[in-house]
């Protein structure tokens, strides 16, 4: 019996320590016809070595393949001493420190953490993080709706260069309570939302406006219009930012004359590793006149009996335990164990280290968009962008990309689904871990399977109006 | 010290970034910031030291019998983690095609299959990222079914007064007006309040069973009879679901959409407070309306079901597909149990229940409900020693820490005055549980005797208790140079 520590004789001794005489007793207050027969469908107990077995198979066969995928989720190095500490008993296997005693391991590191995304972002309060980027976008907009209190009409404007799967969920998420989810179309240009589209709301009751930096395209907006934009609107911004581009490009806090009320966003390029999509974190940041709308957990410094500095869970009458219905989210977790993640990532990486990272990432999209431009690949914005870039393709791209896979490479991430009006678009990404020769295979393998296309006879599309 | 206290100008550690600064003058510079973000400055092995010795600071499963009740603080298997982590399941990006996945896919489809079996439900997706997210999943999905029939006018949840504070909260956020049910003096739902209570305006009932008070709702028939009837939709709220896994299966007892935390039942670690994974199980009649995406097998291959083949879906919860690695874990240690070792969990987290209740009642302790069997967890009330002797719950959970016990939850059910909500789990050895009792017995004597060493409690901690009255009025939230 797996992880039970019972003996045979201590089983007896405890039941006749209760008063009954067999375990099945213990079950006497369940109706007898609710109860369950064998559990046919669960296959029999494997030993550890058996399961290890099976599960190194099973990981093999997924690969470690060159990726250029980026759309929400990215590569990084990690440092091996992240997870070496992360997984420590005692920070893996600990829970919420409500017993803030027996927990100022915890405490202390998500206030460092909350220091640390502050210094990110240049805000003023963060919180101990929320699920992902895209529910932590999600409660940026319940969030607006309580502070905004101008604001009547919960009328959210939400730029359609936000990640798509970012919107949907934000769409799930608030769809019960009344809230307006405008979209505004982006600059087909530029791949940016054009402040001067924005005037049609002018005058307009708008709760918040949803700004991305870089947007889903990974070009850059203009935060400082879209900014001041709102703010003269009476609408609150909601920043939505990479926190690695928080190194290298100018913080939220900081955007137009006031900065942004509300920033969110994906936590996991901060140390936590891309597999198949989470566990990842959410991180959520407001000034502090806003903190009592914030969700989740947040911890504060305070003092003991004998003044020694201790940290502590605080503003907990915003949460679900204390308030219930009232509560500004239902909320109940943080993503814990990828805050210690992110928090060692941070420390280790300093300001200068990630400004470096982001910095390469950067180079290295743009060699990239170099080296696979042809007469047949071209880049289809003309703004700036961070580490990710759209590319149009001349020729059908599921053609040309699918013998890729064979060859153990990610080309990235296909734009059809979410933008039919990009046509053949394309969205790559090459972070700090991708080099030269990586760059160079992709290219490599690309034109062979240009060359095929194109020598099939294979119809040249024309360029996307 | 914190780890900002550490920071010298000009230090790093340099084998984590590029050894230079790539050039970024493409970029317009109104775009740019103009300082390094004010990060730590600090070397490799400080940063080990730091959070080495801040996870010692730590109460952990690894470390301490953790016996919080409602969160099933078990051992969580090393091999869980190691296997979750093997370097194709980490690589794998989440928008990688399905046929680039089929290994990690199998072990989601498997999963899928096997909480369908434990909870008796007819389809299961894995998305929701942790209990409260199930729980929104769930209730959205109750509306958005009675809206499919075409009834808009069902504006009511009823939760009973002892739920988790999350099942109100979550039906607020769906839209709902609670409405509370009480629950009788032995710990069972109020059956002629809430037969009462029901209407066309019924939504549904959000229902914990074994309840929060730690006893199984022996009427559980009646009360899916009372809510069907009145066109409700029954809530299963899986918290305490590790007391009947393999004994009796929620779909069995009426419920039409349940959540199951697998950071408790499964054993997936708590994480300091997460991650979790809250999967939810649905009837035939609430399929169409899972959250996507879902893993389908067609006999060959694995893929994604995603809101093109479910129209009616109540839509994604988060940007990818939830919390995989989670679900991982949660695999592994399914197969580690197979079908005998799920029998056994609630039996052996019944039996240690039953044990120290028992045993802790000869010790002179009140039980909330002395006449009823714990399930996989009761509650102790110090409501009397409070009277007589003025020591509270938490002076008692504060003093336990110093005798190397973590707390049990305190104060919660809220209706309980003074209670202490003990789990033990499956996992703890009887000389455990046994230190438990000694350790209780003699916080008593001690109460009796100086209570100011329960009220000044914890002593050996690295911290004593904490001012969180301050903590609030002055509101120091992060790290500031000055």
């Amino acid at each position: 019996m797996p992880f039970i520590p019972h003996t045979e004789a201590e089983v007896r001794e405890m039941l006749d320590a209760i008063g009954v005489a067999g375990i099945e007793d213990l079950f006497d207050e369940i109706p007898d016809h609710l109860r369950c027969g064998e559990l046919a469908g669960v296959p029999d107990g494997l030993t550890e070595q058996a399961v290890t077995r099976l599960m190194h198979e099973r990981a093999a066969k997924d690969g470690q393949p060159l990726c250029f995928i980026g759309a929400g989720a990215y590569e990084h190095h990690i440092p091996a001493v992240v997870w070496e500490i992360t997984t420590r008993g005692e920070f893996y296997s600990a829970y919420t420190p409500y017993q803030a005693e027996a927990s100022q391991g915890t405490l202390q590191l998500i206030y460092e953490f909350q220091s640390m995304i502050t210094a990110l972002t240049a805000m003023e309060v963060a919180n101990a993080s929320l699920y992902d980027g895209a529910s932590a976008l999600a409660e940026a907009v319940l969030m607006a709706v309580r502070a905004n209190r101008k604001s009547k009409s919960r009328r959210i404007l939400m730029p359609r260069t936000v990640h798509p799967d970012y919107r949907r969920t934000v769409q799930t998420l608030v769809a019960a309570q009344g809230i307006e989810l405008v979209e505004i179309d982006y600059d087909r240009e530029g791949g940016h939302t054009d402040p001067a589209r924005l005037q049609d709301f002018a005058g307009a009751d708008i709760t918040a406006l949803v700004v991305p930096q870089p947007n889903f395209f990974g070009v850059l907006e203009e935060v400082d219009a879209l900014t001041d934009w709102a703010h003269a609107n009476g609408a609150l911004v909601i920043g939505v930012v990479n926190p690695v581009a928080m190194a290298l490009l100018k913080p939220p806090g900081r955007w137009g004359g006031k900065g942004a009320d509300i920033v969110v966003g994906e936590g996991q390029p901060l140390g936590v590793p891309l597999s198949s999509g989470g566990p990842y974190f959410g991180f959520m940041c407001c000034r502090q006149a806003l903190v009592r709308q914030m969700p989740g957990r947040l911890v504060g410094r305070t003092v003991d009996r004998d003044g020694r500095s201790g940290y502590t869970l605080t503003l907990q009458a915003r949460e679900q335990h204390i308030r219930r219905s009232k509560a500004t989210s239902n909320i109940c977790t943080n993503q814990g164990l990828l805050v210690t993640a992110a928090t060692i990532h941070m420390a280790l990486l300093g300001g200068e280290g990630l400004r470096r990272v982001a910095a390469a990432c950067h180079a290295n999209t743009r060699a990239l968009v170099d080296k696979l431009g042809s007469e047949h690949i071209r880049p289809l914005f003309s703004r700036p962008f961070f580490h990710e870039a759209v590319l149009h393709s001349a020729l059908p791209l599921e053609r040309l990309l699918r013998p890729l896979y064979a060859h153990n490479l990610q080309p990235g991430y296909v734009l059809k689904d979410d933008y039919p009006e990009l046509g053949e678009a394309l969205l790559v990404c090459a972070t700090e871990t991708k080099t030269e020769a990586d760059l160079e295979l992709y290219r490599d393998h690309l034109a062979r399977m240009i060359d095929r296309q194109v020598s099939a006879g294979c119809p040249v599309q024309p360029k996307m109006a | 010290m914190l780890i900002f206290e550490h920071s010298k100008p000009g230090r790093r550690a340099q084998a984590q970034a590029p050894d230079t600064a790539a050039g970024v003058s493409d970029l317009p510079p109104e775009l740019l910031r103009d300082d390094t973000p004010p990060l730590p400055e600090v070397s490799e092995m400080q940063v080990v030291r730091h959070y080495t010795r801040l996870s010692q600071k730590n109460f952990s499963i690894d470390t301490h019998f953790y016996p919080l009740g409602s969160c099933t603080m078990k051992y969580n298997p090393r091999a869980c983690n190691t296997l979750a982590m093997l370097p194709g399941f980490l690589a794998r990006h989440p928008l990688a095609p399905a046929p680039a996945g089929q290994g990690f896919l199998a072990c989601l489809y498997e999963l899928q299959e096997m909480l369908k079996e434990v909870t008796g439900m007819q389809a299961v997706s894995l998305t929701p990222a942790a209990g409260a997210q199930g729980e929104f999943a769930g209730v959205a999905m109750i509306r958005a079914y009675h809206r499919a029939q075409g009834d808009s006018g069902r504006t009511e949840i009823l939760v009973p007064d002892a739920a988790h504070g999350t099942n109100p909260a979550t039906a607020t956020m769906c839209g709902y007006t609670v409405r509370e049910i009480p629950t009788d003096d032995q710990g069972d739902v109020d059956l002629e309040a809430l037969k009462a209570a029901v209407g066309p305006q019924t939504a549904g009932l959000m229902l914990t069973n074994p309840s929060t008070l730690g006893v199984f709702e022996r009427r559980i028939d009646a009360i899916a009879r009372t809510v069907h009837e009145a066109g409700g939709l029954l809530y299963y709220d899986g918290a305490n679901l590790n007391a009947i896994l393999g004994k009796v299966r929620p779909g069995d007892m009426g419920f039409d959409v349940i959540h199951m935390n697998l950071h408790k039942t499964f054993s997936t670690p708590h994480g300091g407070g997460g991650p979790g994974a809250g999967p939810v199980g649905v009837s035939e009649r609430l399929e169409p309306f899972l959250p996507v995406p879902l893993v389908g097998f067609d006999g060959d291959e694995y893929h994604w079901i995603t809101g093109k083949t479910r129209p009616q879906t109540i839509g994604r919860l988060s940007a990818f597909m939830g919390n995989a690695g989670v679900l991982l874990r949660a695999w592994v240690y399914a197969r580690l149990l197979g079908r005998e070792g799920m029998h056994r969990v609630a039996e052996y987290a019944t039996l240690n229940a039953n044990y120290l209740m028992k045993r802790l009642a000869e010790a002179g302790f009140d039980l909330a409900f002395p006449d009823r069997r714990a399930t996989h967890e009761f509650i102790v009330t110090l409501k009397r020693q409070q009277k007589e002797l003025g020591v509270t719950a938490m002076d008692f959970a504060k003093r336990l820490l110093d005798y190397g016990y973590h707390a049990p939850t305190t104060y919660f059910p809220l209706l309980v005055p003074e209670c202490l909500l003990i789990e033990p789990t499956e996992t703890e050895a009887r000389e455990e549980l046994d230190g438990f009792v000694e350790a209780m017995t003699n916080i008593l004597r001690e109460a009796e005797e100086n209570a100011e060493l329960l009220h000044e409690a914890p002593h050996s901690l690295p911290v004593r208790r904490l001012d969180e009255v301050r903590a609030a009025r002055e509101l120091d939230l992060r790290w500031n140079e000055k």
